[in-house]
């Protein structure tokens, strides 16, 4: 693969067994299970057991010197390169209420008009800011958006990984895979890393088109604008097609066909829905969307609800701000806003709550004075 | 805390789960199914580890389907719970153990409704009735719905999808007191 010749990852892998465990390449070899053959597509670098025991990073944790100081005395028996300067969080008296396991907020919902995802662009590093302006969804191909959450670069790079399995499906079937496949793939290929470090929990927001994509649209977009609830999506387009496919055919792909929103976790977790929000910035963020999302918004309401509740999380969370991405998802593709900087956000919102101080003081006045008049 | 029950009647298995979907603090899902359909009449719930529950459930659900595929009779309730547990045992001591903890649920026609308990330790037991409530870290108790289902000899039914509301006595009574 070529991952394995760029980063000679199986080389060292392989000189380790035969150096520590005399045992172990044996058995391998002789179950058949040797890495090599295990998985012709996928074959990856699975670290050791004994290196997991102890993390390296306890984020936020007390004993933080105490583990870092065991690792540093294991280190010279064991051949792996440990990490020596690690970025030890500056917090390290107060523990957290709960894992703070991703420093961001990401959202991502379903709508009569597609799908809609945003996500703040703060990347944080142990209490300082990396980068204020990375990009936190990230295309994968032209139906198909991903939000990342976790490690930058896990999620880019896994990211990439799904988007080459997904081109070299689609040459190889000659269609697109479908967002529930894709979410399946992702899962299966995090498995071997789970119980690692590796840390990558993205929403797959997506729109499945299949031969029948245009009537489809065009059933979708009438029916989505003229109905306020959730529509049956079998109803829709299934009797008034008629001609060359049978009722229950075409209902069967349009139930197939759609907008489609999933949760992929490194831990394992894959979940279908209608609405997702991911990272520490989350339960703010779920405030705002719990009540402003319903089926039937217009693709206007859909940004400002995305766009409040991405503000409302960066307000009070740390480790989320800085600006706001939309990216809209229809049966055309995605389209992306203009980057909104959330500070201007919150200058015009202060702006707006002094003139509404303002007219209301005006509005008291004028009352008081207009009682006080003589009758 | 998820939460599985299942209760083995004279001719009928009940099971019910819960149905959230959580992550640490965060319900992702309300309307989470835990229960995998291994064949016309045969149920696995699954509560456990995050990944490892549908990773471990899928693994099961599709090889009772390929032996069907490929002895053409189904494997009896017996015969899968044993399949399943000797499964949790071969990967108990390997470096990826799955932490899951399943009923078994199913009916057959010469041994009648049975119900088996597994543990992540896998252990087997087939019991009268059985419970599984999940640990996790941090203990979070909101469990709005369950999903129910009833096996019999007809194979599956969905029963009423039970709520914290006044009509929980309804679908029960119906079941177990059928002359009422």
């Amino acid at each position: 693969m070529a991952l394995e010749d760029l980063c000679h990852f199986r080389d060292i892998f392989q000189e380790d067994i035969t150096t520590e465990r005399f045992s172990m390449p044996f058995e391998l070899k002789e179950a058949g299970l040797s890495f090599t053959n295990n998985r012709n597509l996928l074959h990856f670098y699975i670290p050791e057991v004994e290196y997991l025991d102890e993390s390296p990073i306890q984020f936020g944790q007390i004993n933080l010197m105490q583990s870092a100081s065991a690792i540093s005395s294991q280190e010279s028996p064991s051949a792996f390169p440990l990490p020596t300067n690690l970025p030890f969080t500056s917090s390290q008296t107060v523990p957290l209420p709960f894992p703070m396991a991703h420093g961001t907020t990401t959202l991502a919902f379903m709508f009569q008009g597609g799908v809609l995802a945003a996500a703040d662009t703060r990347s944080s590093c142990s209490g300082l800011v990396a980068c204020p302006a990375s990009q936190k969804i990230l295309p994968i191909h032209s139906h198909l958006v991903g939000t990342t959450s976790g490690t930058s670069a896990d999620c880019m790079l896994w990211k990439r990984i799904l988007a080459r399995e997904l081109r070299l499906y689609q040459l190889r079937h000659s269609r697109r895979l479908s967002t529930r496949g894709a979410a399946k793939l992702l899962s299966h290929m995090l498995h071997p890393f789970k119980g690692t470090e590796l840390c990558v929990a993205a929403t797959l927001c997506g729109w499945d088109g299949g031969e029948l994509e245009d009537e489809c649209h065009d059933h979708e977009e009438s029916a989505g604008t003229t109905k306020t609830q959730k529509p049956d999506l079998g109803m829709t387009v299934g009797p008034s097609q008629g001609s060359s496919f049978t009722p229950q055919d075409s209902s069967r792909k349009a139930r197939l066909s759609g907008p489609r929103l999933f949760y992929v976790c490194s831990d394992g977790t894959r979940l279908e829905g209608m609405l997702f929000s991911v990272g520490s910035g989350s339960p703010y963020a779920y405030s705002i969307l719990d009540q402003g999302v319903r089926w039937g918004l217009t693709v206007e309401e859909a940004t400002s609800v995305a766009r409040e509740a991405v503000y409302r999380a960066t307000h009070r969370d740390a480790y989320s701000g800085n600006f706001v991405d939309v990216f809209h998802i229809t049966s055309k593709g995605w389209t992306r806003r203009k980057r909104e900087d959330l500070k201007e956000e919150y200058y015009r919102e202060k702006e707006r709550q002094r003139l509404e101080r303002k007219t209301q003081h005006d509005i008291l006045r004028a009352n008081t004075s207009s009682r006080h008049k003589p009758s | 805390m998820e939460y599985l029950i299942g209760i083995q009647g004279p001719d009928f298995v009940l099971v019910a789960a819960d149905n959230v979907a959580a992550s640490s603090i965060i319900q992702m899902k309300h309307d989470y199914d835990k229960m995998f359909k291994l064949s016309e009449k045969i149920l696995l719930l699954c509560v456990g580890e995050a990944g490892d529950t549908v990773q471990f459930a899928e693994y099961i659900q599709k090889n009772v389907q390929l032996y069907k595929m490929r002895n053409g009779y189904e494997l009896s309730p017996t015969a899968a719970a044993n399949f399943t547990r000797k499964n949790l045992a071969d990967y108990l001591r390997s470096r990826t153990p799955y932490h899951v903890n399943l009923l078994l649920a199913g009916y057959d026609e010469a041994e009648g409704p049975g119900l088996f308990y597994m543990d992540y330790l896998s252990s087997l037991a087939k019991a009268p009735f059985a419970a599984h409530g999940y640990g996790a870290k941090r203990f979070i108790l909101n469990l709005p719905s369950f999903t129910v289902r009833l096996i019999d000899k007809d194979g599956i039914h969905d029963m009423e999808k039970l709520t914290l509301s006044g009509e929980m006595a309804r679908p029960m009574k119906a079941t177990f007191y059928p002359a009422a």
